[in-house]
């Protein structure tokens, strides 16, 4: 049966389709007949957002939490504009998204006209791909494919730019299934010859470790079952990057905790000294990696990633697999069984035994106050009071997201939404109604800090709308503390500029906006106060002042390499030197 | 150059990947790229070169098979073994992408540039250039009485070293298209 239909209209088919329940956005001119369709209809639900940065970064918690394809919809000109900074967000931590944007019609493209922007032009650098389509017969197979795109090999954000023409214009609607197979399909499944050589170095390896990032999380929860089943038979210790957190569990026998610049000592150690890194879907980022040219120099290092252009881009490895990370794994443990599940039991016991050293020096420490909260004792009273609910966490960027990614501990993937590669603060406001908006009944938390959630605070708006008891909670500090960290260690303590002056008053503000607020200041009051906020029914502003001058340790200084780490603020002094105070 | 015209730095003539991947030795690539021909694509390929900052010696585009619509991208760039391998790798993940081929290391290949030479002059240098432009087998494909228009194509370096005899002859202008280039055999 083949259907006429306005564009307008293909798209909410399009995206009925696709399995799509929930569209953030906001309307204007360019827009206006998909959002006639949209009221028309109640399969899908609009999340109307404040902002439309706050629409992206809402579609990726959403996509993030579910492993659903995030969908936001935007105008043209600044809706699309407003998109650029989420759009980059999720490129850089593979977040698959469509954002549709309104566009000019076709005939005005190029004239400069009323909210016309060169939105393929502008987001071609920030998405997976992008389209503008022109023609309303090719708008509905576009939108399938964009979808295939968005979600396959490496996940990303895809954008299409529809006219409004395009959008008014009646043609033949292509089904799902009658769309043109694309011939983007990456590979999956790794060679097996490298997979054996990966297996062969795993069962004599006299120090192991397992080096995971978030492709195991997009990957699906099969992976993380794998991984989890792979660690436990082999033994081995495995830390992970800030994306990959609860693919394996932090209660786990073999969890060191995250790795990198603010990771714990025992895993980045492990890293440094480690005879066979085990890389599966991460990236040898640069807040992972320290000094290149010292990074775990006497490892042998294997590298499964589904991107190709993600292995050998920094660091060289011995065994690349390009493939998906739960096939992959899938082969490897299944081939590391049928060889007889070998280990090097001699080497392990020695290597456990210097881990547990390493741990021993508990690098997390810090001094308590009983005057006034220490940020990492306030996560871990939410730690404590929170454990074991069925939890998820957002964050904001700074001090506070790397203590939230070292004092909070992940039971399960998709439990933990962070904006790791852009470090976009405002991300996790947003972040956590999408979160909220896929999960109505469970305990949604952004840990945030006052700076951060300053930058978009208007989506308390959309909580309050949409009946999003989102909990936010706010390590208050008045400062920039990563900015105000830096300046201390770099730049001989001269504050500029990261101070928060004219803060609001977060109890009126939470009021104004209709839900409730709370401010604490005395240690002794914490563990009340977060109780109230997780009983209450709603929306959540909790100001949570804390101790201004905290540092956040440990610390690998920027161009050191990871076995020159800092563990509190005696070791600080002079420690960066002029070239890493350029590596930011 | 070889007698074999294989190119320094290229490892062509043998069984051997010869490179080693950790030198820091700046080499000069030529990659033909098979490409949905889209609207956009060709300012993504070079957005890629730009945005991550690699070199584009030349570029050539245009589209190849109409029916299915396919255009072939051949670009030469320069960088250490470990950005070429990175190039590649980044043009074989986007989307229009379906192809990307080494021409310096997948075996022999021909690579070919056409040029067009302004040449006004007089008397001696007139009769100069039009003698030069016989031996590098240009043809004439303009002449007034003051000005010829040679028409040339060769590898790059042929052009290069016909330009270098015209400039004392001339030289007013040159168009290069930029290398074409297809793998030599079946």
């Amino acid at each position: 049966m083949t259907r006429q239909m306005t564009g307008a209209r293909m798209v909410v088919q399009a995206l009925k389709d696709q399995g799509v329940e929930v569209v953030f956005g906001y309307p204007g001119g360019a827009v206006l007949p998909i959002y006639d369709e949209i009221f028309q209809q109640n399969d899908i639900r609009h999340v109307l957002v404040r902002h439309e940065q706050g629409a992206i970064h809402m579609a990726e918690g959403y996509a993030r939490s579910t492993g659903k394809v995030g969908v936001a919809l935007v105008t043209s000109g600044p809706g699309a504009t407003n998109a650029v900074t989420g759009l980059t967000d999720a490129l850089l931590d593979s977040i698959p998204l469509v954002v549709l944007s309104g566009q000019v019609p076709t005939f005005m493209i190029g004239t400069d006209g009323f909210q016309e922007a060169d939105t393929v032009g502008i987001t071609r650098p920030c998405t997976k791909h992008n389209w503008l389509v022109k023609d309303t017969a090719k708008l509905s197979e576009t939108i399938h494919q964009a979808f295939h795109v968005a979600r396959s090999g490496r996940p990303g954000p895809v954008l299409i730019d529809i006219p409004k023409d395009v959008q008014f214009a009646q043609s033949i609607y292509t089904p799902m299934e009658k769309a043109k197979v694309s011939h983007y399909q990456p590979v999956v499944k790794g060679d097996i010859d490298q997979i054996t050589r990966m297996v062969e170095l795993m069962e004599t390896a006299e120090r192991p470790v397992f080096y995971t990032g978030g492709g195991v999380v997009n990957s699906g929860p099969a992976a993380s079952q794998l991984l989890r089943e792979f660690v436990e038979a082999t033994g081995f210790p495995i830390t992970s990057t800030l994306m990959g957190l609860g693919s394996y569990p932090a209660s786990g026998k073999a969890w060191l905790g995250m790795l990198g610049m603010h990771g714990l000592y025992e895993a980045n150690l492990a890293m440094h000294g480690c005879d066979l890194m085990i890389n599966i879907g991460a990236r040898f980022d640069d807040r992972i990696t320290g000094r290149i040219k010292d990074f775990s120099p006497h490892s042998k290092k294997i590298h499964v990633d589904i991107d190709p252009s993600s292995i050998n881009k920094v660091i060289r490895v011995d065994v690349p697999i390009v493939g998906d990370v739960g096939h992959v794994l899938e082969d490897a443990l299944r081939l590391w069984k049928a060889r007889g599940r070998k280990v090097n039991k001699a080497g392990l016991a020695k290597w456990w035994k210097q881990i547990e050293e390493w741990r021993a020096v508990k690098c997390l420490t810090y001094k308590n106050s009983d005057k006034v909260i220490k940020p990492q004792y306030a996560l871990e009273r939410l730690e404590a009071l929170t454990k074991g609910m069925d939890r998820y966490i957002t964050t904001e960027v700074g001090q506070h997201q790397m203590w939230a990614a070292q004092f909070l501990g992940f039971e399960a993937p998709n439990r933990w939404m962070t904006s790791g590669g852009l470090g976009t603060m405002g991300y996790g406001l947003p972040a956590s109604i999408g979160v909220q908006i896929a999960h109505p009944e469970s305990l949604v938390i952004n840990v945030a800090g006052e700076a951060s959630w300053l930058m978009n605070m208007q989506e308390m708006g959309t909580a309050m709308q949409f009946r999003a008891p989102v909990k936010q909670f706010i390590l208050n500090n008045e400062r920039l503390g990563m900015v105000r960290q830096w300046q201390e260690l770099l730049h001989g303590e001269r504050y500029s500029s990261s101070w928060s002056e004219s803060l609001p008053d977060f109890v009126k503000l939470a009021e104004a906006f209709g839900c409730k607020g709370i401010q604490v200041s005395d240690p002794k009051d914490l563990d009340d106060a977060i109780m109230e906020m997780i009983r209450y029914d709603g929306p959540f502003i909790f100001d949570c002042r804390v101790e201004k001058h905290e540092n956040c340790f440990p610390m690998i200084p920027s161009g050191k390499p990871h076995n020159e780490m800092l563990l509190g603020d005696a070791d600080t002094q002079g420690v960066i030197g002029s070239k890493g105070a350029v590596l930011v | 150059m070889s007698p074999l015209n294989i190119k320094k730095g290229s490892t062509s003539h043998s069984a051997y990947d010869l490179r080693d991947p950790n030198a820091e030795v700046i080499e000069t690539h030529t990659l033909a790229v098979v490409v949905d021909n889209e609207s956009g694509v060709l300012a993504r390929v070079i957005g890629l070169f730009s945005g991550r900052g690699y070199n584009i010696e030349s570029l050539t585009v245009a589209e190849t098979d109409h029916a299915a619509h396919m255009s072939r991208i051949t670009v030469v760039t320069t960088g250490t073994p470990q950005v070429i391998e990175q190039i590649k790798a980044q043009l074989a993940r986007m989307v229009p992408v379906h192809e990307v081929h080494d021409l310096t290391v997948e075996g022999p290949s021909v690579q070919r540039e056409l040029a067009l030479f302004k040449v006004a002059g007089k008397g001696e240098a007139r009769i100069e250039a039009l003698r030069l432009a016989e031996i590098f087998r240009a043809h004439v494909v303009d002449s007034t009485l003051e000005s010829f228009v040679f028409e040339m194509t060769g590898t790059p370096e042929k052009i290069d070293s016909f330009a270098e005899l015209m400039r004392p002859l001339g030289l007013r202008e040159i168009a290069r298209t930029g290398v074409a280039a297809l793998s030599r055999g079946a």
